[in-house]
């Protein structure tokens, strides 16, 4: 899979960022970086620029119940449904369920690990394969719950 | 089924997605839409980590203030194990992701041997097509030998940076030769003007040898001067003939990596079943019997 994992907003800790990034890359996936501090606006651009099949944003700032669904509502309008997006980094229990309905299929916190994200990758291909929705333009409704 | 003559005719009206696609398109293997395609590109190749990324960057910003359009090419490694890459050129490009008039493409090598991918001639094909003006294609950090970007490239800049060893080094044959322009980068640092006249002397006893810039990405100096440097210079007509070679020599790899056999070779030959030369032998009947 082709994936871009970015980091929107204000925010300059990237180290969860790098190691999502090479954990990604070791199991096969082609990950494109954005590197830190990109606008909702860019990051969709990378994602339609790049074709990529996902994406990953971290953010740890307490702005992702802002800057998520933003994203989410740009990937739509620019037609992107079918690209997968996850999230990690700090994000409350209490916004998730939020975000899960805005088409997020996945919120990894503190203490996962990187082996679970791959699963997850892999039933998200395997949905694909099945043509379930997955996607984040697609019928909500199903999302990770390890 | 892609529809790769309706996916150029939506790029070349200037939809982003319909280009993304098509790239994609050609890098998986697809027949290009353009019959006899043509296309400027402009290679930037050089070791790891001397700032050829951070130095597209501000040749993007320059170009902008031209108001000119950009298109990069910018190509990582594959993991020989894994198979995944981890592309991380454009992060250096600052002004890449913001503007209608850039458009940057990762692309990983899948282990293409010499760093580059046939796909590459189309993708520049249809940029141009598409109506980029600059078409630049970075290539994976190289070392001395690796020419390959001559096949795509009409004007190579090789960028080199400071302490990166003696005069001799400057003296060895090889990606210095192809070179129509010389960048040492991280002018900032000390050691630069050094390193430059390193090269310009080894360069010296050649009658026709490329200029040598000095240019930092930190500080913006020597950008302006490669830019109008780059708007003179003319790909040398001995040129052609190693492109040739070189295009050739990288539509063969790919023939022999899409080979279905190639998998299945290679293990008997790890299981000592048959000799590396009796593999080629194969590999060429096969080739012949495919064809007849």
């Amino acid at each position: 899979m082709r994936i871009v994992i970015a980091k929107p907003g204000l925010d300059g800790h990237d180290r969860g960022a790098k190691v999502i990034a090479r954990a990604l890359r070791d199991g096969g996936n082609e990950v494109i970086y954005t590197g830190l501090r990109r606008t909702p606006e860019e990051i969709v651009r990378i994602v339609n620029d790049e074709d990529a099949d996902a994406l990953g944003l971290s953010t740890l700032s307490g702005a992702h119940d802002v800057l998520i669904p933003k994203v989410s509502t740009l990937l739509r309008q620019e037609g992107l449904n079918h690209v997968v997006v996850f999230a990690g980094g700090i994000i409350p229990m209490d916004d998730r369920e939020d975000l899960y309905n805005k088409g997020i299929r996945a919120i990894f916190g503190p203490g996962s690990t990187t082996s679970e994200i791959l699963d997850f990758l892999e039933v998200v291909v395997e949905r694909k394969v099945r043509n379930k929705p997955v996607g984040i333009g697609e019928e909500s409704g199903w999302c990770w719950d390890g | 089924m892609v529809d790769a003559a309706n996916l150029l005719e939506e790029a070349r009206q200037g939809n982003r997605r319909s280009l993304a696609k098509l790239l994609t398109y050609l890098e998986e293997g697809g027949k290009s839409p353009l019959e006899y395609g043509r296309g400027k590109s402009l290679g930037i190749t050089g070791p790891p980590g001397v700032g050829k990324s951070s130095l597209i960057g501000k040749l993007i910003d320059e170009w902008l203030n031209l108001g000119e359009t950009v298109a990069v090419l910018a190509v990582d490694p594959s993991s020989p194990i894994s198979g995944g890459a981890l592309l991380g050129d454009r992060m250096r490009m600052v002004n890449a992701d913001s503007s209608d008039s850039v458009f940057v493409r990762s692309l990983a090598t899948r282990n293409h041997p010499g760093g580059l991918m046939n796909c590459l001639t189309p993708m520049i094909e249809v940029l141009s097509e598409c109506g980029w003006e600059n078409i630049v294609i970075e290539t994976v950090g190289s070392g001395q030998s690796e020419t390959r970007v001559v096949a795509f490239a009409d004007i190579v800049v090789l960028v080199d940076g400071p302490d990166r060893g003696d005069i001799i080094q400057a003296e060895k044959s090889g990606i210095i030769e192809m070179a129509d322009l010389i960048v040492i980068n991280k002018s900032d640092l000390k050691n630069a003007q050094k390193a430059a006249d390193s090269i310009r002397s080894a360069l010296s006893f050649n009658e026709e040898s490329p200029k040598v810039f000095l240019s930092s990405a930190h500080t913006g100096e020597g950008i302006k001067e490669i830019i109008n440097e780059l708007k003179i210079l003319q790909s040398p007509l001995i040129r052609n003939r190693m492109r040739v070679r070189e295009r050739l020599i990288s539509a063969w790899d790919s023939v022999l990596l899409e080979s279905e056999s190639l998998e299945i070779l290679i293990s008997e030959i790890e299981d000592g079943k048959i000799s590396i030369s009796e593999a080629i032998e194969m590999i060429r009947n096969h080739n012949k019997t495919s064809k007849s």
